[in-house]
């Protein structure tokens, strides 16, 4: 790791102070802390958020489950609010990497990092979330760019993520079974007529599949979505799934998503 | 450029004066001489290196030692009892010899101890699922899930 100087902030905005150039933010540290190991990261600063109060922290009001952006993955999978308002979003964190990795890992990390085999991002897409930070808000339409890439500016930390609390909902994963990464998961949430279905693993980015939403916005049923063919142009394609492969599970996991939610 | 990092390691609190991209591994290793926290794949991947923090198992080469500022760290060294007694996850890997090489077997412990807490009668699946951050190169996963499985319930039993 090359070497770096290090910074704890006690509030945002002198995090946000610190943010320039060559820094970088550091949430859990999960991917961070690991690509620069690599040296595929060498900022110049690391800003560690981990003592910012206020940043971690569960709220719900029945309409939407906000989650503070240093909220570690286990503490949203194992919240009473979460299970209880929306069960796929507590379940899609108990998904994520493994345990050690859940105790340190944080939703904002994640939603920022914006991997494109992350969990999170497909649930801030079917879930309608907005994401705030110290200068605005998002919707996660507008706030997942690319590859690793977001509408975060220079700056700019994501305080929060408010997901809107759907009729029903669930995630499928189709994981890597080293890594537990997403070769593909789907996100289906019903909103009592408006479905959103959101696709991780299969694409550079997080994207959502309008045929799908459109068939199950009419009829919320597995058959909705069986015979539904997901075009392979500018899927991923690497040494664990080919992009044909991939499109095919989309419309698998999308199936499944949809078995589960109605159960 | 150093910089100060004072943490509680195994109840005594310590401090180093380490870079700041030291690893909290590094510090337990090679400032405290705490050997038994193993580094096998240094990528977050097989959980040698876990060691509780704050009473949760987390991995100690994925993050900074300045992340374990003021914090409560348990090794392995920390577990058993002053007079040697085992620890009954310990025990309960002696006796149903989980563990061949050894060189996962902190790591593995550590997780287990921590799973066992909200776990006290685990299934084998729960089990299974609970270790996907830990791996045995020797394979001899048969025997840690069994031992896991008695570790829990002796845990819970308070022996």
């Amino acid at each position: 790791m090359h070497a770096f100087k290090y910074h704890r902030p006690s509030s945002v905005n002198d995090a946000a102070a610190l943010a320039k150039g060559e820094a970088k933010l550091l949430a859990g540290g999960q991917t961070l802390v690991q690509t620069m190991k690599l040296r595929l990261a060498s900022p110049s600063d690391i800003i560690d958020l981990g003592t910012i109060k206020d940043l971690a922290g569960i709220k719900s009001d029945g309409k939407t489950v906000t989650i503070g952006a240093m909220t570690r993955h286990a503490d949203v999978a194992h919240s009473a609010d979460v299970k209880k308002a929306i069960p796929a979003l507590a379940a899609l964190a108990g998904m994520i990497g493994d345990r050690q990795v859940r105790a340190m890992g944080t939703c904002g990390g994640s939603i920022a990092n914006n991997d494109p085999a992350a969990d999170y991002p497909a649930a801030a897409m079917a879930l309608n979330a907005t994401i705030t930070t110290n200068k605005g808000k998002y919707e996660a339409e507008k706030f997942f760019k690319g590859m690793f890439t977001t509408a975060l500016g220079a700056g700019e930390i994501i305080t929060s993520i408010s997901f809107q609390v759907p009729k029903r909902a669930a995630y499928t994963k189709f994981k890597n079974p080293a890594s537990r990464f997403a070769i593909v998961g789907v996100f289906v949430a019903d909103f009592g007529g408006s479905v959103r279905v959101a696709v991780t693993g299969a694409g550079p980015s997080v994207f959502r599949q309008a045929d799908m939403e459109k068939a199950l916005s009419a009829k919320f049923a597995p058959e909705s979505v069986a015979n539904i063919k997901v075009k392979q142009d500018g899927l991923n394609s690497d040494m664990h799934a080919s992009a044909e492969y991939r499109a095919h599970l989309v419309t698998v996991m999308a199936k499944r998503a949809v078995e589960a939610a109605l159960k | 450029m150093a910089v100060k990092v004072s943490l509680k390691v195994n109840g005594k609190s310590v401090s180093a004066e380490v870079e700041e991209r030291t690893l909290l591994v590094t510090v337990i290793r090679e400032h405290l001489r705490l050997t038994g926290t193993h580094v096998g794949c240094d990528t977050a991947q097989c959980g040698a290196c876990t060691v509780s923090m704050n009473g949760k198992a987390v991995k100690s080469c994925s993050m900074l030692a300045m992340q374990a500022e003021g914090a409560d760290v348990m090794t392995i060294e920390g577990v058993a009892k002053p007079d040697g007694t085992l620890h009954p996850m310990q025990a309960a890997f002696k006796e149903h010899h989980g563990l061949q090489c050894g060189f996962c077997t902190p790591g593995m412990v550590m997780n287990a101890i921590d799973f066992a807490k909200s776990h006290p009668n685990p299934s084998e699946s729960e089990i299974r699922e609970a270790l996907e951050g830990n791996l045995c190169r020797c394979t001899g996963y048969h025997n840690i899930v069994k031992a896991i499985g008695a570790g829990a319930k002796a845990m819970a039993a308070g022996k």
